[in-house]
């Protein structure tokens, strides 16, 4: 781990990052859930491991370049740039307020740091791979990093892009799926009335890795929960030489909260105090827990 | 490097960018798989490293070029307009209106001359689109000296522009004199009876009809606005005010493009009276440039009889000599009128300069 962070540091970020995730939500009384929670660790694993960046520095050029396309999922992003140094954890508070520098889906034009606004499905990979054409065009050295979801590979424009990304061997883009298997709604499960939180994964009864490595991409799959393997897969992706490379994250929609695990109408749904009192034990928020136990 | 004169703009769009390249390393061009009808052919030649064929992926590129401006570069999109404003819209709206981003889209094969195509590459609502949209810049250049300082203009000029780019060659209005400055209109011809506010290269036939008139006794001025955003509202209310009448003439739907915008500029700074010529609400067709041009009422023979029909049924604004050029209702898209060769002849002699200020 580089920036002294051992893996129980980052395991414990990432940690922090949830319960500040779901803080966020129920002050805002808006936003999303599902998504934030599956892509905490990569996001914590990018910003304090991957991420060749300077928070107090957030234009300098030879930056690593991260562009969350999934702009849905910006809490997640906030919390961990803010953890990361970009800006005061406080300003969290104000995520989706009027005049707020953290909207509802990330706004390059108010925050510093923001690689790209997006919010548009598909449209931030674009956006990524231009970046990365560019990169090679100005011979410049970082590296473009692009996270997706699965249900945002329903859009046309994500192989578009991986098309032409290839065309150009493009290895200087990583692409990361947080693979969380569901999407705002989706196709529905085997059994609705017995357990109707469940639906069929986006991709359900094909592999989105072959898809990818169809393209032409370097393809590598990893647990995405697993800070370690997250790093090590991202910086494997990073030394692939002549084509793009994808990281196929295997991720759990909801994580780390029991109850939401798993259920897709936690895709954008707001806790109510006593789930947020209950999501924040299981997150082992301190101020919850009393002293001494 | 430079096209012969009188050549079409698009052919102007590829040697104009090809020659800016030269001392502009900036300048990249993006092509959606359709350079050898947009006319960047002289670009690739030139730069071929900085060509970028994106292949039939228009959403992604104008994502693509998105990502290339936040890097300092100002890519220049070859693609028809259809395609470019329609089809990629949500990348134009998201990654590059909101942000600001220094992309050039242009606009080929605009209007209704798209080498018979048909509707689906005839697309006539891509100004009324990209004028909506904040922090864009919208151009409708009419000729090939237009065109070209139109392309420099805004390749020098940051952020989101749109630029119409029309297919075949149109004739030119403008002398190698010419000027072009962004955001400013252009009176190409004077007379008392009515003001005529055009765009793009129809400007070059709405001034010949503008000659027609004055074979039958109609003198008008012809305002020509090649910035559609943002509109010169102030030459267009010095035009409007001095006939006190206005005919908005563009190849474009009526609605929301030239014609839309002039009428929320004059309601609300000098209410005149208004009548827009264009495209009626409906979709194109194939067919060969002069009987599109006829039949939907946009060559100079077709504008002429219109403006004379308005005129005619304003008893007030008919000048003693004038009289209907033809004995159809303008809103009759399916008639023919007369041929005249008084606008040909004075369109022919060039003798339009520029001038500025009021009448």
């Amino acid at each position: 781990m580089t920036g002294g962070s051992s893996l129980t540091d980052l395991e414990a970020t990432a940690r922090r990052a949830r319960r500040e995730i779901v803080k966020a939500i129920a002050h805002a009384k808006g936003g999303h859930l599902g998504g934030p929670l599956s892509a905490a660790d990569i996001l914590t694993a990018l910003y304090f491991d991957v991420l060749s960046i300077r928070p107090d520095e957030p234009r300098w050029p030879d930056r690593d370049r991260f562009i969350l396309s999934k702009g849905h999922s910006s809490i997640a992003l906030y919390v961990v740039m803010a953890l990361r140094g970009y800006f005061p954890i406080e300003e969290v508070a104000t995520f989706d307020a009027i005049d707020s520098r953290l909207q509802g889906h990330p706004d390059m034009t108010v925050l510093p740091g923001l690689d790209m606004s997006t919010g548009s499905l598909g449209l931030g990979f674009a956006a990524g791979v231009g970046i990365a054409m560019g990169a090679r065009l100005a011979r410049r050295h970082f590296t473009t990093y692009v996270m997706v979801g699965d249900g945002e590979c329903n859009e046309g424009v994500i192989w578009e892009g991986a098309h032409v990304a290839e065309r150009y061997g493009l290895d200087n883009l990583v692409v990361i799926v947080d693979q969380n298997g569901l999407q705002q709604f989706g196709w529905a499960g085997q059994d609705p009335t017995r357990d109707p939180g469940r639906r069929r994964p986006p991709y359900a009864g094909t592999q989105l890795s072959d898809r990818w490595a169809a393209f032409g991409w370097a393809v590598t799959e990893t647990d995405g929960h697993d800070i370690a393997a997250v790093i090590s897969a991202l910086r494997s992706a990073r030394v692939a030489r002549g084509r793009p490379s994808v990281v196929i994250a295997r991720t759990v929609k909801g994580k780390g909260v029991s109850f939401m695990e798993g259920d897709y109408r936690w895709h954008s749904r707001v806790p109510t105090p006593d789930e947020l009192a209950a999501a924040l034990a299981e997150l082992g928020d301190p101020v919850l827990i009393p002293e001494g136990a | 490097m430079a096209p012969p004169t009188g050549a079409a703009l698009r052919d102007v769009f590829g040697w104009t960018l090809a020659d800016l390249a030269d001392r502009d390393p900036r300048i990249l061009v993006l092509d959606g798989d359709v350079g050898s009808s947009t006319g960047v052919g002289p670009f690739e030649a030139a730069h071929p490293d900085r060509f970028l064929q994106m292949g039939v992926t228009e959403q992604n590129m104008l994502g693509v070029a998105a990502g290339l401006a936040t890097l300092g570069f100002v890519p220049f999109i070859s693609a028809f307009a259809c395609f470019s404003v329609a089809r990629a819209l949500d990348s134009i709206r998201v990654l590059i209106a909101q942000p600001g981003l220094d992309v050039k889209i242009t606009g080929g094969y605009s209007g209704l001359l798209t080498g018979m195509t048909g509707k689906t590459h005839q697309i006539f609502n891509d100004v009324a689109i990209m004028r909506s949209l904040a922090n864009v810049t919208v151009l409708a250049p009419a000729d090939e000296a237009e065109t070209r300082q139109a392309i420099t203009t805004v390749a020098a000029t940051p952020g989101p522009a749109y630029l119409q780019i029309t297919r075949d060659p149109a004739g030119s209005l403008f002398g190698p004199d010419y000027v072009f400055e962004l955001g400013k209109g252009v009176l190409v011809r004077e007379g008392p009876d009515v003001t005529l506010v055009s765009t793009g290269t129809q400007t070059i036939r709405t001034l010949e009809a503008a000659g027609r008139l004055a074979a039958h006794g109609i003198e008008a001025t012809v305002l020509h606005l090649p910035t559609i955003k943002p509109l010169d509202a102030d030459a267009l209310t010095r035009a409007s005010a001095a006939t006190g009448l206005v005919i908005t003439v563009e190849e474009h739907t009526i609605i929301g493009g030239l014609g839309g915008a002039v009428a929320e500029v004059l309601s609300e700074r000098h209410p005149v009276p208004l009548r827009r010529l264009g495209i009626r609400d409906t979709y194109g067709e194939s067919g060969p440039n002069d009987k599109l041009l006829d039949k939907y009422r946009l060559s100079a023979a077709a504008v002429a009889a219109d403006v004379a029909a308005i005129m005619a049924q304003r008893p007030d604004r008919r000048p003693a000599r004038a009289a209907r050029l033809d004995g159809h209702d303008p809103r009759d898209r399916g008639t023919r009128s007369p041929a005249s060769p008084d606008g040909h002849a004075r369109l022919a002699t060039g003798a339009q300069t520029r001038k500025t200020g009021g009448l």
